[in-house]
């Protein structure tokens, strides 16, 4: 492999990785949105149940 | 983005959003598809360069990519124009978007330059050719936009103040194109010149393959980005309403 070749083939690896690694930040950042939305539905679930403990306020 | 709608209890914000024509999934695919036709096309179909020989074939990504770029950047100045003009909530969110993709594209230009410039003139880079030093400047001073971003609380003061800037950043854009042209010694190659590009055949070939997959992928990138980004402020403000 020549000179030419190494950095040529250097320049794409760049390419290829800085798109790479903007996929896993973003892969990352999606898997946290996911655990707050575990976290909203866990929490939207609770809340029904709370709201029948809670005595109705009666006329 | 803590406004609420007037017809309910939820936030504006939760209430807008975009609807593309291409989903994302496909658009994802068809990126993917094109960039690797074009890095096919690079290394095994487009013929040595006469007078540069193996290492321009760095061109048909770095050339691409810097037009991308220059892309984005418009695109976030459009966008700023759009929220500075019509008030549109969405048009701020779009214009960071698309400027925050700017700077990775430029980032990728000044990698890959380097790199050509470590081969052709014996240097990573070189402080006296104006090309290289005003694509700098205008990167930095898109990166100097997150500095400002996020140096003001989130509202209409901080998506105002960033709209300004990015619109006063385009300016730069057409400087940086032309400064090739304008410069006085010609170092860096010029590949379009005042009768259309210096290049015919497999190599035209190759980079409108390239220039395409380079915006498709862009594109896909800001949608990707925008999906998460609008995501995750529907989820603070689902949080706020909630709580």
């Amino acid at each position: 492999m020549s000179t030419a070749e190494k950095y040529v083939t250097a320049a794409y690896c760049v390419v290829l990785a800085l798109v790479a690694a903007y996929v896993v930040i973003i892969a990352l950042k999606l898997q946290r949105l996911e655990r707050d939305v575990d976290e909203l539905a866990g929490r939207v679930e609770q809340e029904p149940e709370a709201a029948e403990r809670e005595p109705a306020a009666v006329g | 983005m803590s406004r609420r709608s007037a017809s309910g209890d939820l936030p504006q914000s939760l209430e807008v959003g975009r609807t593309y024509r291409i989903p994302l999934p496909a658009l994802a695919a068809f990126s993917a598809v094109l960039v690797t036709v074009a890095a096919v096309l690079v290394f095994f179909v487009a013929p040595n360069d006469a007078d540069q020989g193996f290492s321009q074939r760095i061109f048909y990504f770095h050339v691409s990519i810097a037009l991308t770029a220059y892309a984005c950047f418009a695109a976030g100045a459009w966008k700023a124009l759009v929220h500075l003009w019509k008030r549109d909530p969405r048009a701020d969110l779009e214009s960071y978007v698309a400027v925050h993709q700017g700077v990775i594209f430029g980032s990728l230009v000044l990698m890959t330059g380097s790199i050509w410039a470590k081969i052709s003139w014996g240097h990573w880079w070189l402080w006296s050719e104006n090309q290289l030093v005003l694509f700098l400047v205008l990167f930095l001073f898109y990166a100097a936009y997150f500095m400002l971003r996020y140096s003001v609380d989130p509202g209409p003061q901080r998506a105002n103040l960033s709209a300004v800037y990015a619109l006063f950043g385009v300016v730069l854009i057409p400087v940086s194109f032309l400064a090739i042209r304008l410069a006085q010694h010609f170092i860096h190659p010029i590949v379009f010149t005042r009768h259309g590009p210096s290049f015919g055949g497999w190599i035209l070939v190759t980079y409108c393959v390239a220039q395409v997959a380079m915006l498709v992928l862009a594109y896909t990138l800001y949608r990707v980005e925008l999906a998460g980004k609008r995501l995750d402020a529907r989820l603070r403000e689902l949080k706020e309403v909630l709580a």
